[in-house]
């Protein structure tokens, strides 16, 4: 359990237009808890000149215009929002179930992380399946959540040559990461299913399917296209 | 005949679309905790002054034209100005001026052929090119093919649709015949920006500051709208070339395991996993918008107090430019 302490986070000015709040140098679900939390805060405070608030796994980065935000001011907010910023208590929120399919065509390297793993096929999608993952932050391309944390056990390392297509949906691993690929991009991470579910539709009243802080579980499903 | 009967939409023609022409506003903002990075103008202050001669606000969408400029019709009457990188430019023939607005009539074509100086110019039209926003903007970014003409650069026969003109655009004095200054200035090939330390300066050596003011740095070929490869004075981890990812700002210089500093420009993604050494200030990022492959960039630190002081004058400038304009 990490502890409370008041001052166990630090503010750091990113140039003239953004702030950091960084809290402990770890991935970890109760630092990020206190994450998203002050990200939430900020948010709901609605501060003049605040056009961007985006929580990562340790940090939240505010940028301001600096014609209208007086940055030591700012921080003075941020300390005492910081200091308080506690993971929300985790009323079991149900998670978003993600159903997958998993190997063959739509997941290539399953068998490579199964070599991996010193199991079967079958055994990585159960263990792939099991966990209720957390979404620690979003980044990359439009709406890719980074979750964790994959079984140690299955968590592959990226591919030492990235592909130059993967196909959108396309769930990976990335060591103790795994992630939906919202969109065709390059990339190297271990390709094990598929999904239908879009995380990223512009077009969509939401256009984002998750949000850090969020609770995921994946679920094997016959075909992608059901 | 059974469609109810609209007035017809204004549009400009793409004939030649240059190397690359994007539409902007200025920018996607408020979306990058969902990972939607946030585009907007390389020099936004060049975006500015073009649409304040033309009586826009300063979020109308322009197009931005990098390196070699289009060639393009209009069909109807439109107030036009274009600044920023400077081109030699003519209209069905006739020279005209940057940093004044000229009206260019129907059927009319402006065709953009040498540049002078700078490497990215902005065509405001009045009423602006009125795309549907994506999520709240109108501006391009290229790598995740969102906002703009979809999500692309603009190529020959792309039609775009003007926004309406209002009292703002005729109710404005006669456009001067003659060039006026852009209030700024546009530097290149080679530009001086001004740093601010950190927010990781710790990941690299003592030295590393020194080290990025003792020469300039060039532009090298893989450079882009996401951000501008340097070449010069190597950098030294301390504590490694990873950090836990996290937000990375616009101006930031960001250090991979090479040692060469990537500077992140407007198409940055939002989260990065390299140190950032320093961090371009506001008022300099203009400056270093207009630079391009094999362009020069030298770097001094200063301090929060001067990029205050700059951002002001610079604000100052602008908004003088506009009243003026106005």
């Amino acid at each position: 359990m990490a502890q409370h302490r008041t001052h166990d986070f630090r503010i750091v000015t990113a140039g003239d237009s953004a702030v950091l709040v960084e809290f402990e140098e770890c991935i970890d679900a109760e630092v990020n808890g206190r994450v998203v939390a002050l990200a939430e805060a900020i948010e709901a405070e609605r501060i003049g000149g605040v056009r961007d608030v985006v929580p990562t796994f340790r940090s939240v980065a505010i940028y301001f215009d600096p014609l209208r935000t007086d940055v030591d001011r700012l921080s003075a907010r941020l300390e005492r929002a910081a200091a308080d910023a506690r993971p929300a208590v985790t009323i079991a929120r149900e998670p978003i179930r993600i159903p997958v399919c998993y190997g063959g065509a739509f997941g290539p390297d399953l068998d490579e992380v199964a070599r991996y793993a010193g199991i079967t096929e079958a055994e990585v999608v159960t263990r792939h399946a099991a966990p209720v993952y957390r979404v620690f932050m979003l980044g990359f391309v439009p709406g890719f959540a980074y979750m964790g944390t994959v079984d140690p056990r299955i968590a592959a390392p990226r591919r030492s040559t990235p592909r130059l297509r993967v196909p959108s949906g396309s769930v990976g691993i990335a060591g103790g990461q795994t992630g939906i690929y919202p969109c065709e991009t390059p990339g190297g991470w271990q390709l094990i299913g598929r999904t239908l579910l879009k995380p990223f539709d512009p077009l969509r009243a939401d256009p984002f399917l998750l949000k850090a802080g969020d609770a995921v579980q994946f679920y094997p499903s016959a075909e992608p296209d059901v | 005949m059974s469609d109810a009967w609209r007035p017809p939409v204004p549009f400009v023609y793409i004939v030649k679309p240059g190397l690359q022409t994007t539409i902007q506003d200025e920018g996607r903002w408020g979306l990058q905790s969902h990972g939607v990075p946030v585009a907007g103008p390389m020099d936004p202050c060049s975006h500015r002054v073009a649409n304040a001669l033309v009586g826009n606000d300063r979020n109308h969408a322009a197009l931005e034209i990098a390196f070699i400029g289009p060639e393009i019709e209009f069909e109807d009457d439109r107030l036009v100005a274009v600044a920023g990188a400077e081109f030699v430019m003519t209209l069905d023939g006739l020279d005209v001026p940057p940093n004044a607005a000229f009206v260019a009539g129907a059927g009319s074509r402006l065709r953009f052929g040498t540049r002078v100086r700078g490497s990215r110019a902005y065509l405001a039209i009045a009423g602006g090119v009125a795309v549907t926003p994506v999520m709240g903007s109108r501006a391009t970014h290229l790598a995740s093919r969102l906002g703009g003409l979809e999500g692309r650069v603009l190529t020959a026969g792309d039609r775009l649709p003007l926004g309406d003109v209002t009292r703002a655009h005729t109710g404005r004095r006669k456009p001067r015949p003659t060039s006026g200054a852009h209030p700024i200035g546009v530097t290149g090939p080679h530009a001086h920006v001004r740093l601010l330390p950190g927010p990781q300066r710790e990941y690299l050596s003592r030295d590393a500051l020194d080290l990025l003011q003792s020469a300039p740095y060039s532009i090298g070929r893989e450079s882009d709208r996401m951000g501008f490869r340097l070449e010069g004075p190597l950098l030294r981890h301390v504590r490694g070339a990873d950090i836990i990812s996290d937000a990375t700002p616009l101006g930031a210089l960001q250090v991979p395991a090479s040692g060469q500093p990537v500077l992140l420009m407007a198409d940055r993604q939002t989260t990065g996993g390299y140190p950032k050494v320093a961090t371009v200030i506001t008022a300099d990022i203009g400056v270093a918008g207009q630079l391009g492959p094999g362009d020069t960039i030298s770097f001094s630190i200063c301090t929060p107090r001067d990029a205050f002081a700059a951002l002001i004058a610079q604000e100052r400038a602008l908004m003088a430019f506009e009243a003026a304009a106005s």
